[in-house]
């Protein structure tokens, strides 16, 4: 097994099906009236987040705790983080501290790398920056499997702003890893020309979004921040969802099969409509019980758990 | 004043001869020296010359100091450098150039030539008083606003018009700032996948279009700082054609790092402008060698250890260069010492106006040398540095050439691979 999980890069094949299927196992134990493993008693995971983030941060937290493991919080707000304590300085804290596992939300892409250096545990990415988002992919790429069956040749897009995204980035390395067929749309100006190039060859790129939903078994809109009005990657909120907003009529051309996902938080009304968020199509709410599930298999196989 | 007689060295690569260093001076051969040096195996060039050197004093003295930076300087071949602008306060007065002229002579281990700011405190919005710079007892001939563009065109005009009075030259930053708003690295493959913002080749290519014919327009003379792209190379390479008096120069970490180095978000390798791609690196070999880009110059950025053991983004960009800048050049170019010569040494030493540096070492010329051992391989360790920072990308790498001594006007101030004070 793998250390840390810095990128979805890190997980091959094999891996990130053991991850998956392990997230499984967890996910039946959450039925159960006792839901607490026993496997990591005595191990501590520190949730170190630079950002708010409380969805992810109790996620993790939840996963960690089903695990039995001690759990701390390390927030930005309120500690020495906010005081300008170096993440190195704070790195050699939590290696006092005997961290087994670092879980860190930072607004620096690469900073999860930078920590990893400076710790013996485990570091878990939970999102840095405008890179990356691991284990937002793995519960994504969960999602897709237990609604759909399978991950081999399913075609998803990912819609939006792909060049501030780290949900994008991991969800293209972790699905053409697994075998699915990914196209990205969206404005030309949210999506980087060499993305391909950069993350897996057989990434397509569209501008057009009614052209690709007929074909696809996954649709997956991607938060769009309203600030990218300001710096004109694209004319105003109005054009924006007419041209790559999901509404009905459009939802209305995917597949009787397909499903619509968001990593949330969602603008409704920009990047998806109401009905179509609410629609029986939408995963966004399984999508929060199994993030809990995936990010249960990362701590236990990272930590030393066996499957 | 020791004399000294070093035997039997290949003066600019050729046939093995005795030189003789008399009274600041190289003299006749012949006759006994005070000192005699073994000069079997040795290259002896003209001292190099840097055109780029940020010695961070005043202001930032716990990364460098004007004393440190010369020692560096000295180990690393050079007997002249030029002090960039933008210290604390900013070099933009007669006061601030020639307190740090004044520390270099008491230094004394390389001529520290100021440059002096173009525009008042690197704002951009006011030419600063040049004239008074240049009459000042630093003499400053070259400006530059470097870690700031100057990007008002009508101010970049101004500046360029304005030197002719008294033979200056602006030295640009060449970076469109609005299209590097937040950048951390070379805009590409590299930077889509980690996730940071890209600096785009344009943003250089197109500052340095746009001056050449700025330059063309008011017949001055524009120098380039740190040109970084294949792009830039071919904007360069036409704005000769047409007899623009420009002139340019190409960093060693651009001439061998690439864009590639990112990925383990070590700010080690963040630079401005940022290491390019192989495409890139081999673009600016072949112009250096065709002297489309004219010298190599270090951009030698001292940084304290907290501003680059951090986050990427958080970290200051710049590398310490002064002590590996003719091994690097050595890597690159090999063994060819006339064109090392000309590019470390006679041409930044013409472009800056510094008499005196950048000769042939001709009998009678002052005696600014370098005595390199070419056959010599050594790793870099940063601990070993004179500089007072550590970031330098190469620490654990191996490189050709070991600089042996270095004279200025005569004094040693390297002997024996050590600096003399
Ligand atoms: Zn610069």
């Amino acid at each position: 097994m793998i250390r840390h999980l810095l990128s979805a890069a890190d997980l091959d094949a094999e891996t990130a099906t053991l991850i998956l299927d392990t997230a499984a196992e967890m996910a039946a134990l959450a039925g159960r009236e006792v839901k607490k493993l026993p496997t990591l008693r005595g191990r501590t995971v520190v949730n170190l987040f630079y950002e708010d983030s409380t969805r992810t941060r109790i996620s993790f937290e939840a996963a960690a705790k089903r695990l039995s493991a001690d759990v701390i919080n390390f927030s930005a707000k309120g500690s020495s983080v906010s005081k300008g304590e170096s993440l190195k300085d704070t790195a050699l804290t939590l290696q006092a501290m005997g961290a087994d596992a670092v879980v860190i939300r930072h607004p620096a892409s690469g900073a999860p790398h930078r920590l990893s250096s400076w710790v013996d545990g485990s570091v878990v990415n939970a999102g840095d920056g405008t890179h990356e988002h691991p284990t937002q992919a793995l519960l994504d790429a969960y999602t897709m499997r237990a609604r759909l069956g399978r991950l081999d040749g399913l075609n998803v897009a990912i819609v939006g702003d792909v060049l501030h995204s780290r949900v994008a980035r991991s969800n293209v390395l972790l699905l053409s890893t697994l075998g699915a067929n990914v196209t990205l749309v969206g404005p030309p100006t949210l999506i980087p020309v060499d993305i391909a190039a950069a993350l897996s060859k057989t990434t397509r790129v569209s501008y057009d979004l009614d052209s690709v939903l007929p074909d696809a078994d996954v649709v997956m809109m991607l938060r769009v921040q309203t600030e990218r009005m300001q710096d004109s990657y694209f004319p105003s909120a109005r054009e924006y969802a007419r041209r790559y907003g999901l509404d009905v009529p459009r939802m209305r051309k995917l597949p009787e099969h397909a499903i619509v996902m968001h990593p949330g938080p969602m603008n409704r009304g920009m990047e998806i409509a109401p009905e179509v968020a609410d629609s029986p199509r939408s995963t966004i709410v399984e999508q929060v019980a199994n993030g809990v599930s995936a990010r249960m298999a990362v701590l236990y196989l990272l930590l030393g758990g066996k499957a | 004043m020791t004399s000294y007689l070093i035997r039997g060295a290949r003066i600019l690569g050729g046939e093995p001869a005795d030189l003789l260093i008399r009274d600041g001076r190289i003299a006749e051969p012949g006759g006994a020296a005070d000192e005699t040096i073994d000069g079997t195996g040795l290259v002896a060039l003209p001292g190099l010359v840097d055109l780029h050197t940020h010695l961070r004093e005043p202001g930032r003295e716990d990364a460098e100091t004007v004393e440190t930076g010369s020692r560096a300087a000295a180990l690393g071949g050079y007997t002249a450098v030029c002090a960039m602008a933008n210290t604390s306060p900013v070099a933009d007065t007669a006061g601030v150039v020639e307190q740090v002229w004044r520390l270099g002579r008491e230094a004394g281990l390389v001529d520290v030539q100021p440059i002096g700011a173009v525009t008042v405190g690197l704002a951009g919005e006011r030419l600063a008083e040049l004239g008074a710079m240049a009459t000042s007892a630093a003499t400053v001939r070259i400006f530059s606003d470097d870690g700031q563009c100057v990007a008002d065109p009508r101010l970049m005009r101004r500046a360029l018009e304005y030197v002719k009075a008294f033979d200056g030259v602006i030295a640009q930053h060449a970076e469109e700032p609005r299209l590097t708003e937040g950048a951390q690295m070379h805009e590409g493959e590299v930077s889509t996948r980690l996730g940071l913002t890209g600096w785009p080749a344009v943003a250089e290519e197109a500052i340095i279009a746009r001056d050449v014919l700025l330059a063309e327009h008011v017949g001055s003379r524009l120098h380039v700082c740190h040109v970084s792209t294949a792009g830039s190379v071919e904007v360069l390479r036409h704005a000769k054609a047409r007899g623009v008096r420009v002139t340019a120069e190409v960093t060693p970490h651009h001439l061998l790092l690439t864009d590639e180095l990112a990925a383990s978000y070590d700010p080690v390798y963040k630079v401005n402008p940022p290491l390019r791609t192989a495409a890139d690196v081999q673009a600016l070999r072949e112009a250096l060698v065709e002297g489309v880009i004219d010298i190599v110059a270090t951009d030698h950025a001292p940084h304290a250890v907290e501003d680059k053991e951090c986050e990427w983004a958080y970290a200051r960009p710049g590398m310490l260069g002064l002590e590996t800048a003719l091994p690097i050049v050595l890597s690159v170019l090999g063994e060819r010492w006339e064109l090392i010569a000309d590019r470390m040494s006679r041409t930044p030493a013409r472009i800056a106006g510094l008499d005196g540096h950048g000769g042939s070492l001709a009998v009678g010329d002052p005696a600014n040398v370098t005595l390199v051992d070419p056959a010599a391989r050594r790793q870099v360790d940063a601990a070993e540095l004179a500089s007072r920072s550590r970031n330098t990308p190469y620490a654990g790498m191996t490189l050709p050439g070991r600089i042996v001594a270095t004279f200025l006007r005569g004094e040693a101030t390297v002997l024996d691979g050590k600096a003399v004070k």
